[in-house]
């Protein structure tokens, strides 16, 4: 059985990628076969975040075209089992994407026996980004806790609920998850920030996790190493517990409070 | 924080206004949604034809489409001012 999973926002920059990254590569180290595909066709950038940018040679719209199979598309991922990568084509032409194309390269990867298929969507509500979400199974919503990107959310939700393969079949939303992004407790303390209850009441999905705001997850791309693989930082630990949430464990949030602890505290003591 | 923050007036904090205006914009545009794109420009027209009897609010209007079993009702709320 395989899910398909659109990672989505409407908002641009607010963790798209850094999300689908780190969302394919926690669920291909916990054994499940997994490939993560760029659908933001002339703005690839997943291939950067993932650090397999030189090892690009056929993408989404040539395997679409069948200029390349699906195998010589795939790029297997060298850290981690069971992780591969579908780059975006770098293409000014939007209408390279068709939705009959996309579905034979999602029947191609339920074929290969892919567990999670992660759907790296482009910004805005365009068609780029509804051929992203049609096939989704399960919808993750990056936020973040700023007024713009609450409301862009808020939409894409609504788009999802009429826009997507079941909702035409009529077999209802898909389910979707919100993933609050770029968190500050300490600016939230001094309510200079929405809380995570805050956008929670505005949008009214359940929360998949609180990633905060990280220096870890600029290095993370700067070395094009997945945030989620710094299995010591605050965003890479976060990330483990939304994927762990995500496959149906319980876990509490972390990293929801400012951090008040002393010099002592933070060489020596735990989460 | 020092210790004058506390006899300065109380300012409202600028999360708890980004809240509020979310709330009210998420909701107005929940209620259109959905609905066919003439609706904002159905509204306008409504409220002229209303304007040319009683003064009314560009908020005294409400409109929103709502499916129930198969069918769309079209619902249309204008509140009159007090005499």
């Amino acid at each position: 059985m395989t899910k398909i999973v659109v990672v989505t926002s409407g908002k641009g920059g607010v963790g798209k990628t850094t999300t689908s990254a780190a969302l394919a590569t926690g669920l291909a180290q916990r054994g499940h076969k997994t490939t993560v595909i760029d659908f933001d066709v002339g703005l690839r950038n997943l291939d950067l975040i993932m650090g397999c940018e030189r090892r690009v040679v056929y993408d989404l719209v040539n395997v679409i075209n069948g200029d390349a199979n699906l195998k010589q598309g795939l790029i297997k991922d060298k850290r981690v089992e069971d992780l591969f990568i579908l780059p975006a084509s770098q293409t000014r032409d939007k209408d390279a994407l068709t939705l009959e194309g996309v579905e034979k390269v999602l029947e191609g990867l339920k074929d290969m026996g892919m567990e999670y298929i992660i759907c790296d969507s482009p910004a805005g509500i365009e068609k780029g980004a509804l051929t992203a979400a049609y096939f989704a199974d399960e919808a993750v919503v990056v936020t973040n806790p700023e007024v713009s990107s609450v409301r862009d959310s808020d939409r894409i939700l609504g788009i999802l609920s009429s826009k997507t393969r079941k909702a035409e079949l009529g077999e209802g939303d898909i389910p979707a998850s919100l993933l609050l992004t770029r968190y500050s407790p300490e600016r939230v303390e001094r309510g200079e920030m929405l809380s995570v209850e805050d956008v929670k009441d505005i949008l009214a999905i359940d929360l998949l996790g609180v990633i905060p705001e990280s220096q870890a997850v600029l290095n993370a791309s700067n070395s094009g190493a997945p945030v989620i693989l710094d299995s010591e930082s605050d965003a890479g630990k976060a990330y483990e517990d939304a994927v762990a949430r995500f496959l149906g464990e319980q876990r509490p949030h972390r990293f929801l409070t400012a951090n008040k602890k002393g010099l002592f505290g933070r060489l020596f003591g735990a989460q | 924080m020092s210790i004058f923050s506390y006899l300065l007036p109380k300012k409202e904090k600028s999360a708890s206004v980004a809240k509020e205006r979310l709330q009210i914009i998420v909701a107005r545009e929940r209620a259109t949604r959905g609905g066919p794109d003439y609706l904002p420009q159905l509204q306008e027209e409504l409220l002229m034809v209303v304007r040319k009897y009683v003064e009314v609010d560009q908020d005294a209007i409400n409109i929103q489409v709502d499916r129930e079993s198969g069918c769309e009702i079209l619902e249309l709320n204008i509140t009159l001012p007090d005499e």
